[in-house]
Parts: structure tokens; C-alpha cells; sequence
């Protein structure tokens, strides 16, 4: 039972981490309609920019997690001005192959700049584990899951309270009815990259402090699994996106704990595969029909 | 008539094509069995051969159908495992001459089934989450074959006893390499070739006409997978050692580079590209280690020229082909602006 409990927590941590990644990929996707793929790779330059300031600049970790935020937003505007704003007409398939192109450049960077090693990721939080009964929980799960939490109490609420997110709902709707509404719909594009690569900022932070090293390719498993979450929540939905990145963590942990290590990679693929079959449209995904 | 001129003019396309490629593969066999290739040279051409039927057969989905298929390398290695395990068990009983076709021609099976079953799901979906899906299934097919004991498991398959060296192996990969591309350029040509096309540039309509969508979707994905199979099995033989996890999703992402730089749907610049882009890291070793960043630049650059609004004036399929046609219609129009003077 113990062991139940304990892989139910872990899981939920891992969850919480794609959920948070996974909320970048169906934001994009809802509204700009392609796939992100560098969405992986800004996870990799966060923890990279929360190692530099952290463990080399000897910053406190308030402002580390702060400089890989500010550095993941700024990252997600432009390669969104730069690679995607000049495709908006293309077909998806030269959108996608560019957004490949950019998820490779950034590795690549990275590669060239810290070399193919693991980096360590710095201590940024000093919370005792906490026990309960023999159930024992780490403190970087349990701000993981409370920070998680909040944020996606947060954003539930920026998208359906503020302006901008109505804006954002009225662009993923239907683009050229928003233009003639008076919404700038390159500025909510931009803002939709800027607010997905900031989530992945902070994921990448709990990303790091969870498994420690960090090394150039590190962004493109979680990126690849984080999409597949957000498939399996219903892509384009925003609570499909946390649900879905949750149970595929928890799927993950589980097959790791009661099958095999060796096989919890295919075990989430498949999960993809299976979904995509036999409801395309995910958990809570909307029934898009297609006009002729 | 017009129609006419224009078949004999692919034809004609397709020739020199096939005579190009015939001229290099007997330069470098006349050098290879003569001696005078040098190690460097011998051992590029099989891996050269392999890429260049892996990406004319991507092409064929990439480029005539449209579709992207992120899980090539995942095809080439089960038919690289399913090949060489039957090349493995009929080591003592058959020469290399007859069991190696018979091994190519079981990894090609092998793949095929493979192509099927990640063809049958990928049916009900298009752009982005094919694409995800076949590299989800890539990624299963090296997970399981990488946990799988009679595939050698995480060390790999001992292929040393079916190894052969480049000079066995060469009439082989030419055999493969112009069978691939035949088979491509009469496809690209025919009345199947042109559904597949009309599919890829719209759907709806293509399905209005009566095009079997699902029957060419499929056919595209088993021929694809067939010759990354057979290819796959040709690449292992080179090898004494494979491991299924070099077959991973940047090796797919490679194969795609080499299509989308060679120009999608081009066979010959399939080939051209994946001479170069193969033989250049070998030549220039300062060059290896940026490789991969030139690809990325180059994929990005190239998609931007191609497809964004704001080069349109410059448009034409960017590929190393239509370079060449620039820097000449430059040329010309130089000329006779300098004739006008």
C-alpha cells in the first residue's frame, strides 16, 4: 500500500510537469494551430539558463528561477516572430518542419555552448521531506504539486476572466472573425507563446530539481510526452491539458513501478497511439468537423 | 501533343538521372575493385547507398502524399533486425549471393507489415498527428526491439557472422539503389503517382473524384516502409554490431533533411542530397561537429524561402536543383542584358 501511495505521489509530481509543458503545447496548438515542436527544447534552455545563474553566477534562486522565466518568455516571442509568424499562410506541413528545424537548432546550440555532458542543476530549494505514517514525500514534489496547482487555478482564470484571455478564446475560435473585432491577432499569438514558454520555464525548473542533470536533449523526451499529454487530454483544451498530462504521469510512474523501467517509455507511446485511434479528439477535446 | 512533349520530357528528366547515377556507381566500383578506392571511400559508399533509398522512399511519403512520417529509421530497423536475423540463421547454409537478396527482400517484408500496422491508425489522421504518431511508433519499435533478448537486447545484435565487406556488398546496394529509384520515378508518373498527388494537394476534392484515399495512403506508407526495410537490411550487413537504438527519431529527422533539401518530391535530388549531406561530415571532419546545427539553419531557412509570402517573388521549389537554374537564368539574363548594350 505504502508503495501504492508512494508511486501515486511521484506520479502525480511527473504529471504535474507535463501537465505544465503540456499547457504550452495545447495553447499554441488552439490557437496558432500547429504543433510546437522547440516546445521540448525551451524547457532545456530554462534549466540551462537556471544553471548559469544559479550554480555559475551564484545568484539566490528567487532570482535564478526568475532569469529562466524572463529568458524561456523572450526565447518562446521570438522564435515565434522569427520562424512561425512568416509561415502563418504556409501549409502545416512547411510549419512543421520548421518548428523541427527550430527544436534542432536549439539542442544544437546548447550542444555547442555546454557541451554534451551533464550539468548539474543547482539546489534552489531547501524543503525537509515530510513523512506520513511511512509515506514519504519530498519537499521539490510537494511544491511541484502546490505550485502546479496554483498555477493552473491562475490561468483558468486569466482565460476565462481578463480581456486578454477572452481575446485568446476569440483567436482560437475563429481568427478572422477576431481581426474584424478589433483583436490584434498577431499581438495574442505572441502573448499565447510568451505565457506557454513561461509555464515551461517553471517546468523546467521542477524538471531539474527532480532529476538533477541536465544536458542538451533533456527537453525532447518530456517535450514529446508532455504533447502526447496534451493529445490525451483533447488538444486545444486547457483542463484536457492538466488532466491528461496528470494520468500520463501517472501512468508513466506506474508502469515503471509494477511493469518494467525498460518499458515505460513504449507504455506511453502506445497510450498515444491507442488514443489517437480510437478517440482523436482526446478526453475532453472538442468534435471539430471539417468543411468541405 | 502537349501532353506528349511533357511525358518525354520527364522521361528524358528521368534518364539522365538514371545514367548520372549509373556514371558514379561504375566510377566508384571501378575504383573499388581495382584497389585505388581509398578506406575512407569504401567505407562511405554502403551507408551513401542505404541513406539514398531511405530518402527517395521518405520522399514518397514527404513529398507525393504530403505527409509526414517521422518514424523512417524506426521502419529501417525492423527490417535491418528481421533481414539480418534470417541472414544470421541462413549464414551456413547459403552463399552471400543468393541469401543476402533473400535477406533484403525478408527485412522489406518485414517493414512492409510494419508500414501496415502503423499506416492502419495513422489512416483516420493527417499533419501533425500522423506525424506524432508515426514517431510514436518509431520510438516503440526501438524501446521494444532495444528490450527484446533475440535482438541482442541494449548491447545489440552480433551481426559479425553475416558481415560483409564493401566490395560484396557494392553490386547489392547499386541493385537496391536502382530499383528504388525506378520503382519511385514510374510510380511518380503513372495514374497511381498522379492520385497520390491529387490527394496531397487536396483531399476532398481527390476523394470527390473517386481516389480511394485510404487504399493510396496505405500503399504509400508499405512501399515507403518496404525499401527503408530492405535498405535496412543492406546497412546491417556492413555492420558486425547494430543496436536499435541508433535507429532513434534523429535519425529520421536526418533522413528528413535530406528530403526537404534535395527538394520534396524530386528523386534525383533525394540523391544528390544524400551524397552530399552523407559524404561532407566524412570529408571535412571540422565540419561533423556542426552538422547537426547546419541542418537545422538549412531546414529553417529553407521552409521560410519556400513557403512564407514574403519571398514569393523568389519562389520555385528551393533545392540544390533550382539553385543551379537561378544562378543560370542570372547568367542568361546577364548575357542578354550585355547584348542589349
Amino acid at each position: 500500500m505504502t508503495h501504492f501511495v508512494q508511486t501515486l505521489i511521484s506520479g502525480l509530481s511527473l504529471g504535474s510537469i507535463y501537465a505544465l509543458i503540456a499547457l504550452g503545447y495545447t495553447m499554441v496548438y488552439g490557437i496558432a494551430k500547429m504543433l510546437n515542436f522547440a516546445h521540448g527544447d525551451v524547457i532545456m534552455v530554462g534549466a540551462y539558463a537556471a544553471i548559469v545563474a544559479g550554480s555559475m553566477l551564484g545568484m539566490p534562486p528567487i532570482v535564478a528561477i526568475l532569469i529562466s522565466v524572463v529568458v524561456c518568455t523572450i526565447l518562446g516571442m521570438l522564435i515565434e516572430r522569427l520562424a512561425y509568424k512568416p509561415l502563418r499562410q504556409a501549409t502545416p506541413l512547411a510549419v512543421l518542419i520548421t518548428a523541427i528545424g527550430v527544436s534542432y537548432l536549439l539542442q544544437n546550440v546548447a550542444l555547442l555552448i555546454f557541451g554534451s555532458g551533464q550539468k548539474a542543476f543547482p539546489t534552489l530549494f531547501e524543503i525537509p521531506t515530510i513523512t506520513l505514517g511511512e509515506v514519504v514525500i519530498d519537499g521539490i514534489t510537494l511544491i511541484t504539486l502546490v505550485v502546479t496547482a496554483i498555477i493552473m487555478v491562475g490561468l483558468t482564470l486569466f482565460i476565462n476572466k481578463t480581456k486578454m484571455g477572452k481575446a485568446m478564446r476569440a483567436v482560437s475560435e475563429d481568427k478572422e472573425a477576431a481581426g474584424l473585432m478589433g483583436i490584434s491577432t498577431n499581438r495574442t499569438i505572441t502573448l499565447t507563446f510568451a505565457i506557454g514558454s513561461a509555464l515551461a520555464a517553471v517546468a523546467s525548473i521542477f524538471y531539474g530539481a527532480t532529476y538533477i542533470y541536465v544536458k542538451p536533449t533533456t527537453g525532447a523526451m518530456p517535450g514529446i510526452k508532455a504533447f502526447t499529454a496534451a493529445v490525451f487530454g483533447g488538444i486545444g483544451s486547457i483542463p484536457g491539458a492538466m488532466l491528461g498530462g496528470i494520468l500520463l504521469g501517472v501512468i508513466e510512474q506506474f508502469s515503471k513501478a509494477y511493469i518494467s523501467t525498460l518499458w515505460a517509455d513504449a507504455i506511453v507511446f502506445a497510450v498515444l497511439v491507442i488514443v489517437l485511434v480510437v478517440k482523436p479528439t482526446g478526453l475532453l477535446g472538442k468534435q471539430v468537423n471539417e468543411k468541405v | 501533343m502537349k501532353k506528349k512533349t511533357k511525358k518525354t520530357s520527364n522521361f528524358s528528366k528521368n534518364l539522365i538521372t538514371v545514367i548520372m547515377v549509373a556514371l558514379l556507381y561504375a566510377v566508384v566500383a571501378v575504383a573499388l575493385y581495382t584497389g585505388k578506392a581509398s578506406r575512407q571511400l569504401s567505407n562511405m559508399l554502403i551507408p551513401i547507398s542505404a541513406y539514398i533509398v531511405m530518402a527517395v522512399s521518405l520522399n514518397l511519403v514527404v513529398g507525393l502524399l504530403g505527409e509526414l512520417s517521422l518514424g523512417h529509421a524506426g521502419f529501417m530497423s525492423v527490417g535491418l533486425f528481421g533481414g539480418c536475423l534470417l541472414s544470421i540463421a541462413l549464414a551456413d547454409v547459403l552463399p552471400v549471393a543468393v541469401r543476402l537478396p533473400l535477406a533484403m527482400l525478408a527485412g522489406g517484408l518485414v517493414a512492409a507489415v510494419f508500414g501496415l500496422v502503423v499506416g492502419l491508425p495513422a489512416l483516420r489522421l493527417k499533419g501533425d498527428y500522423l506525424a506524432i504518431v508515426t514517431l510514436a511508433c518509431g520510438e516503440i519499435i526501438k524501446n521494444v526491439i532495444t528490450n527484446l533478448k533475440f535482438t541482442g537486447g541494449a548491447l545489440g545484435l552480433d551481426t559479425s557472422p553475416v558481415y560483409s565487406n564493401a566490395k560484396t556488398l557494392l553490386p547489392f546496394a547499386i541493385v537496391l539503389v536502382f530499383l528504388t529509384m525506378i520503382v519511385m520515378m514510374n510510380l511518380k508518373n503513372s495514374k497511381y503517382g498522379r492520385a497520390i498527388m491529387a490527394i496531397r494537394d487536396n483531399r476532398i476534392a481527390a476523394e470527390s473524384t473517386g481516389i480511394n484515399v485510404t487504399y493510396f495512403k496505405l500503399a504509400v506508407f508499405i512501399i515507403a516502409a518496404f525499401f527503408a526495410g530492405a535498405a535496412g537490411t543492406l546497412y546491417g550487413h556492413f555492420f558486425a554490431n547494430v543496436k536499435a537504438a541508433s535507429f532513434d527519431y534523429n535519425m529520421s529527422i536526418e533522413i528528413l533533411v535530406i528530403v526537404v533539401l534535395g527538394g520534396m518530391g524530386s528523386v534525383r535530388g533525394s540523391i544528390i542530397a544524400a551524397i552530399i549531406l552523407q559524404a561532407l561530415p566524412e570529408v571535412l571532419r571540422e565540419f561533423a561537429d556542426y552538422r547537426m546545427l547546419i541542418y537545422s539553419v538549412l531546414l529553417i531557412v529553407i521552409m521560410l524561402l519556400n513557403s512564407s509570402p514574403k519571398f514569393a517573388e523568389m519562389k520555385g521549389n528551393w533545392s540544390i536543383g533550382s539553385v543551379v537554374k537561378l544562378a543560370k537564368n542570372k547568367k542568361k539574363s546577364k548575357e542578354a542584358a550585355e547584348n542589349e548594350q
